[in-house]
């Protein structure tokens, strides 16, 4: 199957002379969930308002759903939807009008019965006749969401969709993005919370300074990358690492009181079994062995380290 | 054509004049009730008639397209600065919906807001003064092109202006005097020759002469030379219209 969206050496310019997107290939799956991650300044926004028409890319291709989005563009948009970052609404109308007006955007025919269900679905329908500007942050932030998907979008954005935003309304989304997910509809997202990208995103792809440094499957990523720890309490404290057990990756912490020893779990060897052996063959006691996983933020942190 | 688009745009912008109803619909009444109690009454006694029509009913044509333009100009200046301003602007970028549907939507509301406020105040005329229309098709196509292409320009300078003030200047600046210059409260034909001259180019003058013709039969330049200007100048906001879209000019970065 051909990807639905298909980024292309992608380069943005801005008037300013400042380069935001330098050179960035993407192929994004029908049906996907997609997270960007990246820190602030990386270029998130650009790449989604360039792949969405917002701004107009300065080099490469970008296609949504097989049709150029500079030159068939009224194809390439009527796919898509998109929560934007900022809280931007018109602050006079009901949420209600708000949401219609979206759809009537898409050319949509009237469907009060969809619309009626979105807003319940994010909890708004109580507030239907209110005036945005007399709501929330949280409840604006809905309102955002409810005219993304009023003509029922084919590829979903979400910029940083859970910035700022309370608990309740967490869940409300990702229960939304679950059932969007069941209709076979592509999102594509931006955080810089990276438990929110392990939990729900099938692929993740790292963006720095106007590049992809990777885009791998979750499970993939944390493999690859993921490094272990294992932490050896000792029965007695030692002053120093005894000369026999001296390797890279292990640390003595805690006043000797313990050893911590990190390795590649996807390495070919772990270097485990030696360890182990080798702490026996020093005469050393061990109290308890634990080992841990270092979270993808700490992935994510390293990646963005090694590119600086 | 997505017409659905440009239904939403104006329906949206036509509800935003229908929450503001009763407000754009006395400031019009109370604003032409005292340019008649000061033009009709105060200066209309002294002067009794110009090029053979009652001063009150001579000035009409002109307060309307006085009004009518300041407030297709305002009004749609202010409808396409204030998605700019919110940052809702996104949603137009974002829609499959081309410059000319944009513009239908934006520019047929406040077209629609000007005409109707054109027609209070003419209403409002026959509460002073009596006034026979000669040719009433000619005087609404005429209406119908100044609230138009005065709502194009309004466009323009609502993409353009960056801030508030800048949305107010042009209006403040520009339009007013060149209304007031225009020949609104009195005929070309008063003015010193030299200044008759200078008058020709502006191109408020064609306007309000053409649309004074309407009502009298009686212009100061030739009724097709007035067509000619508006059609000429509906034309040029167009292009205007036309590049900015196609260069994303302080819209699309
Ligand atoms: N309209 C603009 N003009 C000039 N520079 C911009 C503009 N928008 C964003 N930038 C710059 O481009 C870079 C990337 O911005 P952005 O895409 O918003 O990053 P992110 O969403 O990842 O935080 C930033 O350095 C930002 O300052
Ligand atoms: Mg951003």
């Amino acid at each position: 199957m051909p990807p639905i969206v298909s980024v292309r050496d992608l380069t943005k310019t801005y008037a300013g002379g400042f380069t935001a997107l330098d050179g960035v290939t993407l192929d994004i799956e029908e049906g996907e969930i997609i997270a960007l991650l990246g820190p602030n300044g990386a270029g998130k926004t650009t790449l989604i308002s360039t792949i969405c028409g917002i701004t107009m890319p300065s080099g490469g291709a970008v296609e949504v759903g097989g049709h150029d989005v500079v030159r068939d563009w009224r194809k390439a948009r009527d796919m898509i939807g998109l929560v934007p970052q900022e809280l931007s609404l018109e602050p006079f109308s009901t949420v209600w009008n708000n949401a219609r007006f979206s759809r009537g955007l898409f050319d949509r025919p009237r469907d009060d019965a969809y619309l009626e269900s979105l807003l319940r679905d994010l909890s708004l329908w109580e507030k239907r006749d209110a005036k945005v500007m007399e709501l929330s942050g949280g409840m604006k932030r809905r309102v955002l969401i409810a005219k993304a998907l009023a003509h029922r979008p084919r590829v979903l954005f979400l910029d940083e969709p859970t910035a700022g935003v309370d608990v309740e309304l967490r869940k409300d989304m990702w229960r939304v993005v679950e059932r969007l997910r069941g209709e076979g509809v592509t999102i594509i997202l931006t955080t810089h919370y990276i438990e929110e990208a392990e939990a729900i995103a099938d692929r993740i792809g790292v963006i720095s300074r106007g590049r992809i440094l990777l885009v791998e499957r979750t499970e993939e990523l944390m493999r690859r990358l993921g490094r272990k720890e294992l932490r050896i309490e000792l029965a007695e404290p030692v002053d120093d690492v005894p000369e026999t057990l001296r390797r890279d990756g292990l640390e003595r912490v805690d006043g000797g009181q313990a050893l911590v020893y990190t390795y590649d779990t996807h390495a070919e060897r772990t270097g485990i079994t030696a360890l182990l052996a080798d702490l026996q063959a020093a005469g050393l006691q061990l109290a308890d062995l634990s080992t841990s996983n270092s979270s993808l933020e700490e992935i994510f942190v390293g990646l963005v380290k090694e590119d600086a | 054509m997505n017409f659905g688009a440009v239904s939403a745009i104006y329906q949206a912008e036509m509800a935003r004049f229908f929450r503001t109803l009763l407000q754009s619909f006395i400031s019009p009444v109370i604003s032409t009730s005292l340019y008649f109690v000061v033009f009709g009454s105060a200066i209309g006694g002294r002067i009794q008639e110009v090029e053979g029509i009652a001063y009150a009913a001579f000035i009409v044509p002109g307060l309307v397209m006085l009004s009518v333009m300041t407030q297709a100009t305002s009004n749609a200046s202010f409808a396409i600065y204030f998605p700019k301003f919110t940052g809702t602007i996104y949603e137009y970028l974002l829609a499959p919906i081309s410059f000319l549907e944009v513009t239908l939507g934006f520019v047929g509301a406040a077209a629609t807001k000007a005409l109707f406020i054109g027609l209070v105040i003419l209403a409002t005329a026959t509460l002073f003064v009596d006034l026979t229309i000669q040719s009433p098709l000619a005087m609404l196509a005429f209406l119908l092109l100044t609230c138009i292409s005065f709502s194009l320009l309004g466009f323009i300078i609502g993409i353009w202006a960056r801030n508030f003030e800048q949305l107010q200047l042009i209006p403040l600046l520009v339009i007013t005097p060149l209304v007031f210059l225009g020949g609104s409260f009195y005929s070309i034909s008063m003015l010193p020759p030299a200044w008759q001259i200078v008058t020709r180019f502006n191109p408020v003058v064609y306007l309000i002469s053409g649309f004074r013709w309407s009502f009298f039969g009686q212009a100061d330049v030739p009724i097709g030379v007035s067509l000619l200007a508006i059609s000429g100048f509906t034309a040029l906001c167009l292009g205007i219209i036309w590049l900015i879209f196609r260069t994303g000019w302080r819209i699309r970065s």
